[in-house]
């Protein structure tokens, strides 16, 4: 519960970016570089609220490069962000150096009074520090902001078919960069989360290597819907922490393979939720009797992910 | 052949790749300097590190052959329209297969026999992993990013395994890596004085310039270009997509593979199998043909370019306290800046190209 932060606002955001039509490669860079930049800067200033902010402003200058690189210049989005993956990924084992193995601030931990004396649910949910509570509030926030407001709608509109909402006055290309740069803060903010709570500190590894893709695939599989995202995004830091129990619990197993399984597993489980609509699976479904095979055919179509029409797709206002 | 719009175009080529090495070596400075660190001196250590002696430049060729192989079957990938983001499992699956080889040969066997073989394990290797992606987007409609990059999640997975459970060097289990190999299964060197150059060079310069032989020349070329171009009017046209794209993806994982058994064998690696043994080799080779274009000349000169920078860097934490990741710095941001900088004129030149 309190590992999650970092990679729920990573996955928020990402699906913010995504949902409004632009896909961030660099995030595997751009997790360690905000991460980095959060805990430098919370360090230097000794406010952890600078290091937050440090890291979002990281987030979005390199969101704000991701949306120039491809909205007005027009280059492939895939292409922009992986360099930019490894301009970040570099940076921040650079500008880090010093800052390595070095103590700095971190987040206290808050329990909420009352609350968290509640029999089952409190210890678990309100024993935690701010953090966790802000990742609660944020993921309902944005589901609530995407779903169910006007801006939200929009917001949709420019992912699935900017024309149409270009068609209604919505200066697309203005609006993408917003959601793009307010992802990137959102990505910053979870990179501080690693830096400043969860692992704090920073060093060469960090040792979140990889996660970025993960978050990457977790946006896939929640369906570009913040509520299955954050669900994904608790699956994975559960199986991480599976990982390790179960890395005490068969202490003949060479070690450093459990850490390493979870990010194989996670795609695992993305690659279940899109092969499941894809031709050879619907062929193996056929032999069955007709109600299983709808029953079964449902189910796989809720699991289905489906990205938003225009993910990627560079729009030309004519 | 308008001869003069020829050349005016190679002019503007270098125009702009002087345009954007200045530019880089100005941010690598800015950034430098944020750290207190003269730009200047970094710099001059890059190069040192690069060519101050014969024995720095093998090992800058040792690093050129990766990059060269991976390249070479990148060309494939690019031309044929994908994003093989599985390159680095590719790599590591070939180093995997060679090492798992020449583990299994006999002692007595000639050694020139077990390295051709366990090159060719290589290539097996590393080429099906990379079917194991293109299969995953021709068939299962899995977008090749997310599928390769699993598969390279699953190939690091699998080399910890090996490296610390069945493969594990006898007495310490760690993560340094397995049991070196003994030196009559290295690959040669030869010796033009006075440099010594590594044999995979050879290797690498010859596997880009068949891929680039092969792109332009033959049938399978054109058809992988066909693909690249437009996936739907080639498959109108009769091209077969999908085993195209299956040998593209698996060609270049066959390269990649051969990269891994340069990794695991060269004359100057570290002659054994270890965790990360891809070392972004096969990243920094996606850096390479993002810049380099369909061009293979320009793809073998930026390697090499990247091949020096990344090697000079290896002073830099010995000499000034800096991290060595600056040449990832320096090489990300170049092809950065190639890429803004191509957008820029794309929208500034009226009519664009």
């Amino acid at each position: 519960m309190g590992a999650a932060p970092p990679v729920l606002f990573a996955v928020l955001g990402e699906t913010i970016a995504e949902k409004a039509g632009v896909i961030n490669l660099s995030l595997d860079g751009l997790i360690l570089l905000t991460a980095m930049a959060g805990f430098a800067a919370a360090r230097a200033t000794n406010s952890l609220l600078a290091g937050f902010a440090a890291a979002m402003a990281v987030g979005a200058a390199c969101g704000l490069v991701v949306a120039a690189g491809s909205l007005t210049l027009r280059q492939n989005q895939v292409a922009v962000g992986f360099v930019l993956m490894i301009v970040c990924q570099n940076l921040a084992y650079v500008l880090g150096n010093p800052i390595a193995h070095v103590p700095g601030p971190q987040v206290p931990y808050t329990p909420i009074p009352l609350l968290r004396h509640w029999p089952i649910v409190g210890p678990l949910l309100f024993n935690q520090d701010p953090l966790v509570y802000a990742g609660v509030l944020a993921t309902a926030g944005v589901w609530w902001y995407m779903f169910r407001t006007q801006p939200g709608l929009t917001l949709r509109g420019l992912g699935e078919r900017p024309a149409a909402a270009f068609a209604r006055g919505v200066d697309v290309i203005r609006m993408r960069y917003i959601y793009t740069l307010v992802g990137g803060a959102l990505v910053g903010l979870g990179g501080a989360s690693f830096s400043l709570a969860v692992k704090p500190g920073w060093s060469r590894p960090y040792g979140i290597e990889g996660t970025g893709w993960i978050v990457l695939a977790l946006v896939v599989f929640g369906n570009w819907d913040p509520l299955r995202a954050a669900a994904g995004a608790y699956l994975f830091v559960l199986l991480q922490t599976l990982a390790t129990v179960l890395q005490s619990l068969i202490p003949s197993a060479p070690t450093q393979v459990f850490p390493t399984l979870p990010f194989p597993l996670m795609i695992l489980a993305l690659l279940l939720v899109t092969l499941g609509n894809s031709e050879p699976v619907r062929r193996l479904l056929k032999p069955l009797p007709v109600g299983v095979q709808r029953r079964v055919s449902r189910a796989l179509r809720a699991l289905q992910a489906s990205p938003p029409a225009s993910l990627g797709i560079p729009f030309e206002p004519e | 052949m308008n001869t003069t719009g020829a050349t005016m175009g190679i002019l503007r080529s270098i125009a702009a790749g002087v345009v954007g090495l200045v530019l880089t070596a100005a941010c690598g400075a800015g950034i430098l300097s944020v750290l207190g660190a003269s730009p200047l001196e970094a710099y001059r250590w890059i190069a040192a590190g690069a060519f101050g002696t014969p024995e720095q430049v093998s090992y800058v060729l040792t690093a050129w052959t990766p990059l060269l192989l991976c390249a070479a079957g990148l060309l494939l990938t690019f031309a044929a329209g994908v994003w093989n983001i599985g390159i680095e499992g590719q790599v590591i699956f070939g180093a995997v297969f060679a090492t798992g080889l020449l583990r299994a040969m006999e002692p007595g066997a000639p050694a020139w026999a077990g390295v051709i073989l366990a090159g060719l394990a290589a290539i097996l290797g590393g080429g099906m992993w990379g079917g194991v992606a293109g299969a995953l987007r021709a068939y299962g409609n899995v977008n090749e990013i997310f599928g390769g990059l699993g598969l390279n999640f699953i190939a690091g997975s699998l080399t910890v395994y090996l490296v610390l459970g069945p493969w594990a060097r006898p007495g310490i289990a760690s993560t340094s890596g397995t049991l070196p190999f003994p030196d009559r299964l290295w690959l040669p060197t030869f010796a033009v004085p006075p440099l010594v150059i590594p044999g995979e060079t050879l290797l690498g310069l010859a596997a880009i310039g068949l891929v680039a032989g092969a792109l332009r020349g033959t049938q399978f070329g054109l058809r992988l270009k066909a693909i690249g171009k437009s996936s739907r009017a080639a498959y109108i046209r009769g091209v077969p997509v999908t085993r195209g794209l299956l040998w593209a993806f698996a060609g270049c994982g066959g390269l990649a593979g051969l990269a891994g058994f340069v990794l695991v064998i060269g004359a100057y690696s570290r002659h054994q199998l270890f965790p990360l043994i891809s070392g972004g080799y096969g990243f920094l080779a996606i850096l390479v043909v993002l810049l380099a274009g369909s061009n293979a000349l320009a793809g073998i000169l930026i390697s090499a370019f990247f091949a020096a920078v990344s090697t000079g860097s290896l002073q830099l934490p010995l000499q000034m306290h800096l991290d060595s990741a600056v040449s990832g710095i320096l090489e990300g941001t170049l092809v950065l800046l190639a890429l803004l900088m191509r957008g820029v004129q794309a929208r500034l030149v009226p009519g664009g190209r």
